[in-house]
């Protein structure tokens, strides 16, 4: 948080193994970020991208290895105990909740004191109105405030979803699959959102539109079939043969 | 659909009709049909405690007669001690042969006791069993078919124990509450208005709840459990702390049901009026507090007026009843109002 | 108090063939749909009434033969019906699934009321029936070693059903990924409605056996189908060796508690049994991973 964003570790996944009764959705997998980090996960369809957030954000559990969030392993923690240490989640679908109005669905995300017993109030702190407030301005959404969020159109809901992670204060992002279903425009305006997060935040983004990837202007970790395959520059692993091989070789 | 869950605090229009309706009728009615309101009435409390769980909870509940029947016996203990000459046990004991009133019979001697009991004992047992259920993330369909053979089991426990719990017949024959006499002039309508007291009390307070975070995280918590989950909540608490309340209020419920009809059986508690409890939230409409309360006067009404010439007919409207507010009304009567309003 | 526990783990085994057969309907569409049909129990009570007519046109071992097909027919029939005049229509909403099903069961048993009257009717089963056998000094009726005779031939019918046939086949397909099987062009509609009404039938099969028991009365029904709620909520979404398997452990569970105490006890300690074994395994029996989480 502080302005001297030293490169150091923030997020170590270390050899994890995810079976699913037999096929292994990560096998043997590591990788690390830095701290105020974008990256980028790419790899075809069951490449285990989506396995990957769901083990650091603890849906699943691996039955090898340990993912480590500054300095304390956290793949035995409860959900809701791994979100406290300051990760957050945006899904596949949009998550928003749909009888909620935006901003409710922002007050919660914002909120600190997540305790039930401090849920009986109606009163929200200054800093969490200022909060909610500079993510409904960041994703365009200030008039829409009060509407019902199930009403929202399919972007605005992925917006919405992308500013309640951000608005929950996590050190750690996990982007899935922020732009699908979004047209060009849409796309272009994610890719401007994540960046306007600068270093303040470390972002783990997966997608495989390769536009938006190139938009991001990040580094790049390509997975196939549960493994580590390549790192580098969107550049360097567009060059790569044995990445066009397995996975840019079917998109083109 | 439109905001289901959300009250709308620009038309508070029915509550106050409703208040108004309630504070004219013991002038207005005979003291028979006071006293039936006055049951109907309680068993909106119970009402209310359904749209907290079902309407914005998600939690649908087929054993809110288990909570009914707690309080309903906690009080029906008290008076029928309270009607006793010293020494003597109750005459069902006698005639099943028992010589001595069991030991968890005793304290209910004490007014003090029993009024602690109606209010915590529903409570804890709501919360633990809510708690052992939700806490390893069963719900749903699976909670439901779990509350309904807890109802089950309760009132055929009661019914089997006939000894000490007055089996099917259930206790009657009270004559006295906290030493006022029951058939002395006036008790009807001094329990008419307490009975509307606490009524109004669990409505504001209720109102208040619902409007509170607590209840934006409750409706979270239903509409997404796993995203509530990650935003860092854990949605059990807010699931057993509703559902406890819930439990409370079909507890006092069923003690002020008591003690306007004069009666606790296994027959009001059981699988067949504890679904049917779910009934009159679904007509009067599962988000609305003031629907429910209607909902729970009208079906009570109809009851009252239809069962006791056509017992039958009573059963096939009842079906019908569910039948049709679920396919054809999810909202119940407050949907139609609010879509008519809109 | 030997021959009393065997006695009563024989009862428990033809108990555990009742639930079984109550349950297994429930437990493939709920698999499938996500729902519970409240009038399932409805289903074993029709059974009951088939097979007390069916004996009344043809008396002794060939109405019993001929009763099978008959309550499996007609209860399959009613399910059918249900399904795709009610049940379908409200497949998205599992809780008022309940409460309109609750709705039909009320109606389908005062309609029995109406028909048959209150107290119920009683089926004459033949001779070979009611007689008993004894091994080991332990009575076994012959009623109950039909019952769970019938219900092992149930599951394996049904075992062959779901893993050697083409039916079988879509059925696994839906269950398993409802959106990839509607995708590939399976009658995902098709395959609900022809489990529910297999389901169906197999309570109606049930009834059959309740008949041989006792009285048919308008709410026979009820009394196994609240256990056979619990067998589902043991058993593990969808899986029938699951549901097997917790049919024979609440089956034996009921009938050995009732060794200590009474009738009304043990459906007491039978729910609290389930809600312990939820503790330790909220997933069921047989626990099927899936990837998809959110309800």
């Amino acid at each position: 948080m502080s302005g001297s964003a030293v490169s150091d570790l923030l997020l170590s996944v270390d050899g994890v193994t995810i079976d699913y009764s037999g096929f292994k959705a990560l096998d043997n997998f590591s990788m690390t970020l830095n701290r105020g980090e974008t990256r980028v996960v790419i790899g075809p369809n069951g490449a285990g991208k989506s396995t990957l957030c769901d083990t650091i954000i603890g849906r699943v559990r691996p039955s090898e290895g340990r993912v480590i969030f500054k300095g304390e392993e956290i793949q035995r923690l409860p959900e809701q105990a791994i979100v406290a240490r300051g990760i957050c989640r945006k899904f596949q679908a949009p998550g928003v909740l749909p009888t909620l109005s935006v901003r409710d669905n922002l007050a919660l995300a914002a909120r600190r004191d997540r305790r039930w017993w401090k849920s009986f109030g109606t009163g929200i702190p200054a800093d969490e109105t200022l909060a909610i407030e500079e993510a409904l301005e960041s994703v365009g959404l200030t008039q829409r405030a009060t509407v019902e969020a199930g009403t929202l159109a399919h972007g605005e809901k992925q917006w919405l979803e992308i500013a309640m992670v951000m608005a929950t204060g996590a050190e750690l992002l996990l982007l899935d699959e922020p732009t699908a279903g979004m047209g060009p425009a849409e796309t272009s305006r994610t890719a401007q959102l994540i960046h306007g997060l600068g270093t303040s935040r470390t972002v783990l983004v997966i997608d495989h539109d390769m536009s938006f990837v190139e938009q991001l202007a990040a580094p790049v970790t390509v997975m196939h079939q549960g493994k580590f395959l390549k790192q580098g520059s969107i550049a360097d692993v567009r060059a790569d043969p044995e990445v066009a091989a397995v996975y840019l070789g079917h998109t083109a | 659909m439109p905001d289901l869950s959300r009250l709308n605090p620009a038309k508070p229009f029915l509550p106050w009709v409703l208040l108004a309706l309630g504070i004219a009728a013991p002038f207005a009615l005979s003291a028979y049909d006071l006293n039936l309101l006055a049951r109907f009435m309680a068993m909106g409390i119970l009402a209310l405690g359904l749209v907290l769980i079902w309407g914005h909870g998600g939690i649908l509940s087929l054993g809110q007669g288990v909570f009914f029947g707690l309080g309903g016996y906690a009080i029906a203990l008290h008076m029928k001690l309270a009607d006793l000459p010293q020494g003597e046990i109750p005459d069902f004991m006698v005639w099943s042969g028992r010589e001595s009133l069991p030991f968890w019979w005793e304290p209910f001697a004490s007014p003090a006791f029993t009024i602690a009991a109606i209010l915590i004992v529903p409570t804890l047992v709501g919360a633990l069993f809510s708690w052992a259920v939700f806490h390893r993330r069963v719900g749903g369909t699976y909670f439901a078919l779990i509350t309904q053979a807890l109802a089950l089991a309760f009132s055929t426990l009661i019914i089997s124990r006939q000894d000490v719990t007055g089996g099917f017949n259930g206790l009657t024959d009270f004559y006295s509450i906290f030493g006022i006499g029951l058939a002395s002039p006036g008790t009807g309508s001094m329990l008419y208005w307490v009975t509307l007291a606490i009524l109004c009390a669990a409505f504001v307070g209720l109102r208040w709840l619902l409007a509170s975070r607590f209840g934006i995280l409750l409706r979270a918590a239903r509409d997404g459990e796993n995203r509530v989950r990650f935003l860092g909540y854990s949605p059990t608490p807010f699931k057993v702390v509703a559902f406890a309340i819930a439990a409370m209020l079909a507890g006092i419920s069923g003690a002020l049901f008591t003690l306007h009809a004069g009666v606790v059986s296994p027959a009001l508690i059981g699988v067949v009026p504890s679904i049917e409890m779910v009934v009159w939230v679904a007509i009067g409409g599962r988000y609305s507090l003031a629907g429910a309360i209607v909902g729970a006067l009208l079906v009570n009404l109809a009851r009252d007026a239809v069962s006791s010439a056509f017992p039958e007919l009573w059963l096939y409207l009842m079906g019908a009843l569910f039948i049709f507010v679920v396919t054809l009304l999810p909202r119940g009567l407050a949907g139609l109002i609010k879509g008519k309003a809109a | 108090m030997d021959a009393l526990f065997l006695n009563q783990l024989f009862n428990g085994a033809s108990l555990a063939s009742l639930y079984l057969l109550a349950a297994l309907g429930l437990a493939l569409s709920f698999g499938l749909m996500r729902v519970i049909n409240m009038a399932h129990g409805e289903m074993l009570m029709l059974g009951g009434y088939l097979a007390w007519m069916t004996l009344l046109v043809v008396p002794g071992a060939l109405g019993i033969v001929l009763a099978i097909p008959v309550a499996f027919i007609g209860a399959a029939a009613m399910g059918g019906l249900i399904q795709s005049t009610l049940i379908r229509r409200l497949s998205a909403r599992p809780l008022d699934t309940l409460l309109a099903t609750w709705g039909v069961s009320l109606i389908l048993q005062q309609a029995a009321r109406d028909l048959f009257g209150a107290i119920g009717v009683e089926v004459r089963a033949p001779d070979w029936l009611t007689g008993s056998f004894m091994i080991a000094g332990v009575t076994l009726p012959s009623a109950r070693l039909f019952i769970i005779l019938i219900a092992a031939l149930v599951l394996g019918g049904l075992a062959l059903l779901l893993l050697k046939t083409r039916i079988g086949l879509l059925v696994r397909a839906v269950n398993q990924d409802r959106m990839m099987a509607s995708a590939v062009g399976i009658d995902v509609k098709r395959v609900d409605f022809t489990v529910f009404c297999l389901g169906s039938g197999v309570a109606g099969l049930a009834g059959v056996m309740l008949a041989l028991l006792g009285p048919v009365t308008p709410n026979v029904g009820q009394s196994y189908i609240i256990p056979a709620f619990l067998v589902v909520v043991m058993g593990g979404l969808g899986s029938i060796v699951g549901t097997t398997a917790s049919a024979i452990i609440l089956g034996l569970f009921a009938a050995l508690a009732q060794i200590f105490v009474d009738v009304s006890v043990a459906q007491m300690l039978l729910l609290v049994f389930v809600i312990l074994f939820i503790q330790v395994r909220p997933q069921g029996v047989i626990a099927v991973k899936s990837r998809q989480l959110d309800a």
